[in-house]
């Protein structure tokens, strides 16, 4: 007699009315493929824990974003926020699509040069840059974003040692009727800083200003306030225009559109209720065209979109170590990757899938990371068929901020696979090994041999 | 450990308690569990009998059932949950 398949058994009360109040179905419907690979193949052969990054979903992604604004403004160009993940092989795919590098210190600065991107398609952003890689950005003609009044004054000198006029813009910040509003970065609009700022650039005239700048937060859910964001810029530009003539060159409205994923707490699942970028192509463009440019004086349009770019692409697949039941009786799931490689479980409530075909059984869970941490916590509560020992599961949108912030703790961080537009899967970044952490450390003589 | 007797269950793995008023649902393998446990039957028995049904071995199905049947303590399902309660 041919066995049946098992699952393990479970039982659940019905909450008369909450049932399948949520429709959520779909969260635990299996997903046994990413882009026509399976992931018990995937993690055969790469090893478990295991990121995975769709080129297919960058590219479409991307195309996507592209569309909603060059529908609606002639001039757009994108830069890739190396920050959000800065892993060579996922930026390249950005810049083979046509975005330039946004970078936010000397180590992403190294990156996009490495990488091939030409210094005047480099924007370098954040208060903390070091003089050498100013004198850099100022020799690679790059795009650079002043924060603060000290940089203005330094690059100010290294512009006369350096007998070159720089390519700067500021960093303005301001209130868009979000909360929290972020002023530590940049100048004021409001009180006056910024166009202070920018007066002290034209009247001293050792640079070249040539954009206006700003980020106005992270994982941004109202288009409105990019609205009054892009107003308070063009602005700016229109005043410059009038007091100096000059044209302003660029417009960067920053990044921070909201990626489909849901923040913690959150009562709506993000994929329904994060905005479109048709949604903040519209509020941005409306601003700028209705500023009042002169038609052919019109800035570029430049965006610095991470996470909405990036997270749909990428999944991290892992393995089900054991189960638990807690002492209230609800169930607990270990799972091979804790907060450790899912750095943003601190912010979303991930979506999980199994990657197994189950029945339609399911129940209330905890997933643990592997970590001996009490914060080690990827979900709180979620509904799942029941897993078991070995079982695999898919992590969906974590392509944004994990492959930068992931933490090396306890263990070696996972290998990294891209699955290319014929649905081929390549290495991008291999497991770590020993070596990767230990290369760099120095044990004094004295210290190097002990007795037990 | 025992089931309460009264418990009624339906094929589709509806589960519903009388005593309480409560409902509950399970899956296949949890139905012929409780099925079993309701005819009776030894935790032995249970065992041999799911083992040689479906793709899985005794000492891994052993820790599910043990775990199974402590949720069915908790859900006050069990005799011995009810004697507790007074
Ligand atoms: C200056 C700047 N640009 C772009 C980004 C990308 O933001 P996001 O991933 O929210 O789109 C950031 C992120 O914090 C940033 O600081």
């Amino acid at each position: 007699m041919k066995r049946m398949q098992y699952e393990r058994p479970v039982i659940q009360r019905l909450n008369v009315g909450v049932m399948n109040k949520f429709g959520k179905r779909t969260e635990y419907a299996p997903v046994t493929h990413i882009d026509g690979n399976s992931v018990k193949e995937l993690l055969q052969k790469y090893g478990s824990p295991l990121f995975v990054i769709s080129e297919k979903t960058i590219r479409q992604t991307l195309r996507d974003a592209n569309r909603a604004f060059k529908t609606r403004y002639p001039k757009v160009q994108f830069a890739w926020s190396y920050k959000t993940n800065y892993v060579n092989a996922v930026c390249n795919v950005f810049h083979q699509e046509g975005s330039w590098a946004e970078v936010v210190s000397g180590f992403e600065y190294s990156k996009a040069l490495h990488n091939g991107v030409p210094g005047n398609k480099i924007i370098f952003n954040g208060p903390d840059k070091a003089e050498a890689e100013l004198k850099l950005a100022i020799e690679n003609n790059s795009l650079i974003h002043i924060d603060h009044l000290d940089e203005l004054y330094l690059i100010k000198e290294l512009a006369i040692n350096a007998k070159k006029r720089p390519k700067v813009a500021i960093r303005v910040n301001m209130d868009t009727g979000v909360y929290p509003m972020w002023d530590r970065f940049g100048f004021n609009y409001e009180n006056g800083q910024a166009w202070d700022a920018i007066n002290k650039i034209m009247l001293n005239d050792t640079m070249d200003l040539v954009g206006l700048h700003s980020h106005i937060g992270t994982f941004m859910l109202a288009p409105s306030a990019y609205g009054v964001a892009a107003s308070k810029l063009s602005e700016l530009a229109l005043s410059i225009k009038k007091k100096y003539k000059k044209n302003i060159e660029y417009i960067d409205m920053g990044g921070g559109f909201a990626s489909r994923n849901t923040l913690k707490g959150s009562y709506l699942q993000g994929a329904d209720s994060s905005p479109s970028f048709d949604q903040f192509a519209e509020a941005i463009t409306t601003a700028i065209l209705n500023a009042g440019f002169v038609e052919n004086e019109l800035p570029l349009l430049i965006l610095e979109t991470g996470r909405a770019l990036i997270d749909d692409a990428g999944s991290l697949l892992g393995t089900v170590i054991s189960n638990k039941r807690l002492a209230d009786g609800r169930r607990a799931t270990i799972m091979d990757f804790g907060v450790n490689v899912l750095f943003t479980s601190f912010w979303y409530d991930h979506k999980v899938s199994p990657a197994q075909e189950f029945s339609q059984y399911t129940e209330d869970a905890v997933l643990y990371g592997p970590l001996c941490m009490n914060i080690d916590v990827i979900r709180e509560n979620i509904t799942l068929p029941p897993l078991k020992r070995d079982d695999n599961v898919v992590v969906h949108m974590v392509g944004a901020y994990n492959m930068t912030q992931w933490m090396q703790f306890i263990s070696l961080r996972p290998a990294i696979v891209m699955i290319d537009m014929d649905e081929k899967a390549h290495i991008i970044r291999n497991r770590e090994t020993l070596n990767s952490i230990q290369g760099d450390e120095v044990v004094p003589k004295y210290l190097k041999e002990f007795k037990l | 450990m025992k089931i309460k007797r009264n418990i009624a269950l339906s094929d589709s793995g509806f589960v519903f308690d009388p005593s309480s008023g409560d409902s509950f649902s399970t899956n296949p393998i949890g139905l012929e569990i409780i099925k079993m446990l309701k005819e009776g039957k030894a935790t032995q028995e249970i065992k041999a009998s799911i083992v040689k049904e479906y793709m899985i071995d005794e000492v891994s199905f052993e820790k599910d059932l043990y775990d199974f049947v402590e949720m069915l303590g908790k859900l006050k399902l069990t005799e011995d949950a009810e004697k507790k309660k007074d």
